[in-house]
């Protein structure tokens, strides 16, 4: 089980995923509306059993977002780092709690604060912000906050 | 939050634990959903200690934004800096003198036993015995002490800088430690006699608050957590960092996956650290404490990811740079949050008394899972 097996495995599948070289775990980018087939891939597919969701993040990169989620493999401990690029605007995903129950507080975390919209999570909501905050995201590049904005 | 207090349609009582209660450790806000005296939900509700730690980071430099980082998880901030120090360190490749990386791994592991005293003595507490507090506080307060002398600070030490340490060790440093040591091993038996032989604490912690090794992995809990589940996820052992690879010591694992596995772990823990320390107090090595860097870090475009074990689980950081000298992106990846989240899951059925022994056992840090 290497990186090189595993990218060709993906590929022969998902041939519109991008891999990036020269990184420390394997990079891919996929299309998000491909997101949740490849989850379901990488999670339940024989030899890959990616069964460890350890990190699931987004940048705002101002033209677009990018959801990170870092996986890792508990018995070959091989690491997959999958991105997905979403539109600003409207950012829309599929939720992968289904697959990953840690994805659950996870992606109503990413939701509050970068605002992306995750399909079929159970109950999106705000989890670390106060009620009644809707609609700002904080982690966002263009946030403004005219009562106490956090300026170093 | 105050509507929520009442009867649900199927007649279920809702009662608010927290924010403000001694057994949350913290401001942790819990909603249960009660059948009687049988739990049918746990749903944290967070953020009451939330700093945007990770936005604040954005504006700060890579030399600034550790001190922050030792407000998370405020009783491993040894261990915290660390993470971050060698976050940075793999993107200007710098090489941390050998001197530098002995000593980060002994207070790193001092920090582990002070974290799991701390823990012990509070977890004795929640079930209602006060006794063990202050025997664990004593200890932990010679550690506190040596840690003062050191650093110079008691809790948010900021010690572990971007290529080595910020300072040398006191000249007592080794002679305290190992004091503490011939400490540590003369109350150890006293505190099995204690506790974790008492008839009364293990009926209250055997066969409460299951959690499969399998539900473990999924709801992504690392650390002690995890390990009382049966997952192998010790990130020395795996991912060792440091030297870790060098040093014998034996990663704890119980598989009752119940309370008291997860109260042995970290008491088994403890034992071990303590042997990782008796290996290196008298090893080391002469040489500079920190690597020559330059005044301003600038970190190369990229991303860069670390992890360490702190005494709570796998710390993550996470650093997306644009080259210049603040982080564009930082992410920490906390324990205490992925492992939170099992609550409700090991919580369901069983009684309202025992949710205090379960997030006993979980050992939570509320601003490390706020952040």
């Amino acid at each position: 089980m290497t990186d090189e097996w595993l990218q060709e495995t993906l590929l022969n599948s998902f041939p519109d995923l991008v891999f990036e070289p020269g990184t420390e775990w394997l990079q891919v980018t996929v299309q998000s509306q491909q997101w949740l087939p490849l989850a379901n891939t990488l999670r339940y597919k024989a030899d890959m059993d990616f069964d460890f969701l350890f990190c699931v993040t987004c940048i705002d990169w101002k033209t677009h977002l990018a959801m990170v989620y870092h996986l890792r493999c508990t018995t070959t401990q091989l690491h997959l780092v999958v991105k997905a690029t979403l539109n600003p605007l409207n950012p829309e995903i599929d939720s992968v709690t289904s697959i990953w129950k840690t994805a659950d507080f996870h992606e109503r975390e990413v939701y509050e604060m970068f605002g992306v919209n995750f399909k079929g999570h159970p109950d999106l909501r705000l989890l670390i912000l106060p009620d009644g905050w809707e609609g700002r995201n904080p982690l966002r590049k263009d946030f403004e906050d005219p009562i106490n904005m956090i300026r170093l | 939050m105050f509507e929520e207090i009442g009867t649900t349609t199927d007649g279920d009582l809702i009662i608010n634990v927290g924010p403000q209660h001694p057994a949350t450790h913290g401001v942790l806000h819990l909603v249960i959903t009660l059948n009687g005296e049988t739990i049918r939900k746990v749903e944290p509700h967070l953020g009451y200690i939330h700093r945007s730690i990770e936005k604040m980071c954005e504006s700060l430099t890579y030399r600034q934004f550790i001190y922050v980082t030792s407000r998370m998880d405020y009783l491993s901030s040894h261990i915290n800096n660390h993470a971050c120090a060698m976050c940075v360190e793999k993107g200007l490749q710098i090489e941390v003198p050998e001197r530098a990386k002995v000593i980060r791994i002994l207070l790193d592991e001092l920090t582990r036993i002070a974290s799991h005293e701390l823990w012990w003595g509070a977890m004795a507490m929640d079930l209602g015995a006060f006794t063990p507090f202050f025997h664990a506080f004593r200890e932990r307060e010679s550690i506190n002490d040596i840690m003062e002398e050191t650093c110079g600070a008691r809790l948010t030490m900021n010690f572990i800088v971007p290529g080595g340490l910020m300072a040398d060790i006191h000249p007592n440093f080794q002679k305290r430690v190992k004091d503490f040591i011939r400490l540590y091993k003369s109350k150890f038996e006293e505190y099995n006699e204690m506790v974790t032989g008492n008839v009364i604490f293990r009926n209250r912690m055997e066969g409460v608050g299951y959690l499969s090794k399998a539900d473990a992995i999924s709801f992504g809990c690392t650390g002690p957590t995890a390990r009382g589940s049966g997952v192998s996820c010790d990130v020395r052992k795996w991912f060792p960092y440091e030297g870790y690879e060098k040093i014998a010591f034996d990663e704890v694992i119980e598989t009752g996956g119940d309370s008291l596995s997860r109260y042995m772990v970290r008491v088994r823990e403890m034992n071990q650290s303590i042997r990782i320390i008796e290996q290196l107090i008298d090893a080391i090595p002469e040489g500079e404490y920190q690597a020559k860097t330059k005044a301003v870090l600038k970190l190369p475009k990229g991303e860069f990811y670390s992890r360490v074990e702190t005494a709570r689980g796998e710390f993550g950081v996470y650093i997306v740079s644009e080259g210049g000298t603040t982080p564009y992106r930082i992410k920490f990846r906390s324990p205490g949050f992925s492992n939170l989240s099992a609550l409700d899951q090991m919580a369901r059925g069983s009684k309202l008394g025992d949710l205090v022994a379960m997030m006993g056992t979980l050992d939570l840090v509320i601003p490390d899972i706020d952040r």
